[in-house]
């Protein structure tokens, strides 16, 4: 099992030096930030607008090779970033932001999946009963909703009740209320409110997916004759389903992970922008927008990094649940 | 953002012996769900190409003495904050959503049903280099690569977008059929044509394609709605469509913020977006269960 998932690290490795240069590349080609220093008022001179450019490692008459090398030399060596288009530290937005889309990420992700098979399960059991058709009437119409829609949802929901309420009943804006004073218990209670709208944007859209596939694995798993055998040895029909039932159920969600988790940030990306979060997904669109070459590989890197990291959860989760990997 | 995930590596399937009428409630079952989802897509399609002959109203034409006006007689879906008529709007915007979604749909299932069969079938070098090319193309959620590469794209209109669209969406898809042609290639039929001396491309087309199509049939059909979802979250966010060119997408972006005060702008928009891909899954699913009866992703 080790030699299995230090094979797969290899793999991630190769996979994501090859993706940061992909992601580079493409940025320097796509977006212009010459543009961004012409418009300028006053107009600059030729000559210091690529002066500013090749101090910010972003000019476009430069290889983009050359500009690549430079960049991963100051990554390697003092895990520099590199500047943004407003030369401030790419490295201290990106400390700034990590933890507010982490949190969110974390958060939403593990709700949406615990929620999910909690869900499968229990629709599995109860097969064609009411409370089973009610669920997957519900993952139906979830999984026909953009997670952007689902938050907008949420956000014009909140805003009715605090009109008919006349005060705002859940926060919708921002990560934490400005200004708030008290204790380290206040400022807890203060950021799990603001979370709760957007964490739950996100974990529907999981609760949907793993749900269906969760129910439709459980149902196999609940015809088999090992749990038969289980409920024979004495076991009760719940504890066999508990041990034998959900362990077995579960392996295909872990692969399932891998993939939610490329749709779970996008959606936070969408999430925070609707709830003006100022995580890593604002930060994107927003440096997008402004030409900021920098800024949007560094959020690239992010994604990579976060995406193989699920990617070799999943393997090591499904390496340790199914011992029949052992390649 | 899409709704077509891999199928999960079956677990050890029970041998329940399937009553027939079981088996016939389970197909009929399926056959609903299709047939209430395509009536709704075939109402859908109507209503967005047939419906601008109901209203008098042209989706552009701004009229500055009825601003903001809820829905009525005159204009069912209200009108908007330049007094262009809602209902005129949305159905220009449904029909280029549907429109994409169909293209995307069409472009990324067909392009992934022959990179995994070659994939597959072929083996060896081209393997390695098209599984490396799809787990690249995965790393990264395409919203990213989509959002980096669009505004390059601002002149070129609508249909680089749903080349834009249909590039990263057929990853996923590809893995899967790759996987189905790894025990096609053993078949006896595929043994056959290739002593036969049929060429390689050849038996890819005939022979390997037709029997993953009911799988490509499903997939592309549950890739419509999501070409949909992705289009309407990119033009929303200013990455997709653009104005002045309508999709339900910037509909919905020109709404959000005016959605609590006056709800016609956005809901109308969001429920008919909410109802084509829930139509859309509904024949996806019932497909699925029709078609594809060993399929360990059964669905209700």
């Amino acid at each position: 099992m080790i030699r299995y998932l230090a094979k797969r690290l290899g793999y991630y490795a190769v996979l994501l030096v090859a993706a940061v240069f992909l992601a580079y590349a493409l940025s320097s080609a796509a977006l212009g930030p010459r543009t961004y220093f012409e418009a300028k008022q006053p107009r600059p001179s030729a000559a210091s607008v690529d002066r500013q450019l090749t101090a910010l490692n972003i000019n476009d008459r430069t290889p983009v090779v050359e500009r690549f090398a430079t960049w991963s030399g100051g990554l390697l060596l003092r895990g520099d970033l590199g500047r943004t288009i407003h030369d401030t530290s790419v490295n201290e937005e990106f400390g700034r932001r990590i933890w507010v889309s982490l949190r969110l990420l974390l958060l939403g992700s593990l709700l949406g999946m615990v929620l999910g098979v909690a869900a499968g399960a229990f629709g599995a059991v109860r097969q064609y009963r009411f409370s089973d058709r009610a669920l997957t009437v519900l993952s139906f119409v979830l999984l026909s909703m953009p997670v952007f829609l689902v938050a907008l949802f949420l956000k014009n929901g909140a805003i009715a009740a605090k009109d008919a309420a006349g005060h705002e009943v859940v926060p919708f804006v921002g990560y934490e209320t400005p200004g708030l004073t008290g204790g380290a218990g206040a400022h807890l209670a203060d950021w799990g409110l603001h979370l709760l709208l957007p964490t739950l944007a996100l974990a529907l859209g999981g609760l949907a997916t793993y749900s269906r596939y969760q129910r439709s694995t459980m149902l196999d798993v609940l015809g088999s004759d090992y749990l038969r055998t289980a409920e024979a040895k004495g076991l009760t029909r719940g504890r066999a389903l508990l041990r034998h039932g959900l362990r077995t159920a579960i392996i295909p969600m872990s692969t399932m992970f891998a993939y939610s988790f490329l749709a779970i940030l996008t959606g936070a990306a969408f999430t925070e922008t609707i709830f003006a979060w100022h995580g890593m997904g604002e930060w994107f669109i927003q440096a997008i927008n402004e030409q900021d070459v920098n800024s949007v590989v560094a959020v690239n890197l992010f994604a990579a990094v976060a995406v193989l990291a699920a990617g070799f959860l999943a393997d090591a989760l499904h390496a340790a649940l199914d011992p029949r990997v052992r390649y | 953002m899409t709704a077509v995930l891999p199928t999960a590596p079956a677990g050890p399937r029970p041998a329940v012996p399937t009553g027939r009428l079981r088996l016939v409630l389970a197909r009929l079952r399926a056959a609903r769900g299709v047939l209430v989802g395509g009536a709704i897509v075939l109402l859908l399609f109507a209503l967005a190409f047939l419906g601008p002959y109901l209203t008098p109203y042209d989706y552009a034409a701004p009229d500055y003495a009825a601003i903001r006006q809820p829905p009525s007689a005159a204009h069912w879906f209200g009108t908007n904050g330049i007094g262009q008529d809602v209902f005129a709007q949305t159905l220009r915007g449904l029909q280029k959503s549907l429109v994409i979604g169909l293209l995307v749909a069409l472009l990324s299932t067909g392009l992934a049903g022959l990179v995994g069969a070659c994939a597959g079938y072929f083996g060896g070098w081209t393997d390695r280099v098209l599984v490396f090319l799809v787990d690249l193309l995965l790393i990264f959620p395409s919203f990213l690569i989509i959002a980096i590469v669009s505004p390059k794209l601002r002149g070129a209109g609508w249909l680089a977008f749903v080349l834009l669209l249909a590039l990263f969406n057929w990853m996923v898809t590809a893995r899967v059929v790759r996987s189905m042609t790894l025990s096609l290639r053993d078949r006896e039929f595929v043994r056959a044509a290739r002593y036969m001396g049929v060429a390689p491309l050849r038996i890819v087309l005939r022979h390997i394609l037709p029997n993953v199509s009911s799988f490509l049939i499903i997939d592309a059909t549950l890739a419509v709605g999501g070409a949909v979802m992705s289009e309407t979250a990119l033009s929303y966010f200013g990455f997709g469509v653009r104005p002045p060119d309508v999709s339900l997408g910037t509909l919905l972006a020109a709404g959000t913020d005016q959605a609590p005060v006056f709800p016609w702008l956005f809901y109308f928009a969001a429920g008919l977006l909410v109802l084509f891909v829930l139509a859309v899954n509904l024949i996806g699913d019932g497909l699925r269960d029709a078609l594809d009866p060993t399929s360990d992703r059964s669905g209700t």
